[in-house]
């Protein structure tokens, strides 16, 4: 089971918990799992075409995984997934 | 009676005035940092502009360029949203050019940045700091669209940005190292990436490794009402990054500190984080030269003790934008 932090714009869609843990071999997998325990997140999280959302980073650990295989990216046992809005960056 | 040679060449250069002089910024390399003998880490010192951060050549690019356009002529007030260094950046030129400045700024930045920005005459404007700098780009934005009289470089989608790198800082880098394995930049804007990976990528093709380091805002600075409420950098074209990887401002503060305890080399936080992924980089490679930017110098968060106490006593550790 993979781990999966939650930022606060999206703790509301699954029970205010700060992270949660779901199965999967892929980082789509992983998501996929979250949704069907907590379907809310599905509009946030995905397009209508089944990929990421623009403004929703997800990140194996520290990588951003669309800049590795995106969905396809494989998870491991103890893995962590954050899930971030894309923000502005830092002091620009 | 012939006067000896300068035994320190290169010399900074000789330039008309204080904008002519950026750029031409020191590739220091980084012994006790490199992990194996066969990998070489070098810091680009942007810290050393004029105004200390590697801003000033994004400023004038986009200035110049606008001046270029005929977009703008002195007197005309500049608007930009920034969390600091673009503004002090952009109050320089503009002090030193005749346009009137305001910037939009995040009111939970380091009190330094004020001071800096009040000293070359800049009028700050603030903006919601739980929005992070998605706060001060809305609010200026709103601003643009309320007067005429704005004219708005916006850094966050003006190619003159990328192209300051493009055509300078990684120019620099190929005139001082044969080949480059790794470029490690902060994630802001993306004008750094951009335009430094474009440039290294034509040059050297696609062995070098683009890498991106990105701050994990805290999530007091995560203040968004929806995802929607997202921004993404319209110059950012993430085909062109290979690695993005996230730092927390505690990393980040830590390798600040290993940068100037081990390395003599008084940064920002960005830098501190930026360091952290190119030390992690050179650890995955077996040879070649790893190249990363410091962005800026440490002077405006002296305020913070980040350079003097422990990391525990910090204040507003993760409220703060540090970069």
């Amino acid at each position: 089971m993979a781990t999966i932090k939650i930022p606060p714009v999206l703790r509301a869609s699954v029970g205010g918990e700060r992270e949660v843990s779901a199965p999967g071999a892929s980082v789509g997998e992983v998501l996929r799992g979250l949704v069907q325990a907590h379907p809310a997140t599905q509009t946030q999280l995905f397009g209508g075409d089944g990929e990421l959302n623009r403004y929703v980073n997800v990140y194996l650990n520290d990588e951003d995984v669309r800049v590795l295989d995106g969905l396809g990216t494989a998870v491991g046992e103890g893995d962590v997934l954050v899930i971030l809005p894309a923000m502005a960056g830092g002091r620009r | 009676m012939s006067i000896p040679g300068t035994t320190n060449r290169p010399c900074g250069g000789r330039y008309s005035d204080i904008v002519d002089s950026i750029g031409n910024t020191p590739l220091v390399e980084l012994k006790r940092f490199s992990p194996k003998p066969g990998v070489r880490l070098w810091a680009k010192l942007e810290s050393r502009n004029p105004t200390g951060s590697v801003k000033d050549r994004v400023a004038r690019s986009m200035i110049e360029d606008a001046e270029e356009k005929g977009a703008i002529s002195p007197g005309q007030t500049i608007l930009e949203p920034t969390s600091g260094n673009t503004g002090i950046s952009l109050a320089m030129i503009c002090s030193h050019k005749g346009y009137p400045l305001k910037v939009v700024m995040p009111d939970n930045v380091t009190p330094e940045r004020t001071q800096l920005l009040q000293m070359y005459g800049a009028e700050i404007v603030y903006s919601d700091g739980t929005k992070g700098s998605n706060g001060a780009v809305e609010l200026a934005l709103e601003l643009a669209a309320s007067d005429a009289r704005y004219y708005m470089p916006y850094q966050y989608g003006n190619q003159a940005n990328p192209l300051a790198h493009y055509n300078g800082t990684a120019l620099e880098i190929l005139d001082e190292l044969d080949d480059v394995a790794a470029f490690v930049a902060g994630l802001g804007t993306g004008g750094t990436l951009m335009g430094n990976g474009r440039r290294l990528k034509e040059a050297l093709g696609d062995s070098v490794k683009i890498v991106a380091a990105e701050p994990m805002q805290g999530e007091p600075v995560q203040g968004l009402r929806s995802l929607d409420d997202g921004f993404i950098p319209p110059i950012i074209d993430l085909a062109l990054l290979d690695r993005k990887i996230l730092v927390t401002n505690r990393d980040a503060m830590v390798w600040t500190r290993k940068l100037l305890d081990e390395e003599g080399i008084f940064a920002g936080v960005s830098s501190g984080a930026i360091a952290r992924v190119a030390v992690r980089i050179a650890g995955e490679l077996d040879e070649g030269n790893v190249v990363f930017i410091v962005a800026d110098d440490g002077w405006k968060y002296l305020s913070s003790g980040l350079y003097t106490r422990p990391l525990e006593e910090i204040e507003n550790l993760e409220s703060t934008l540090w970069w």
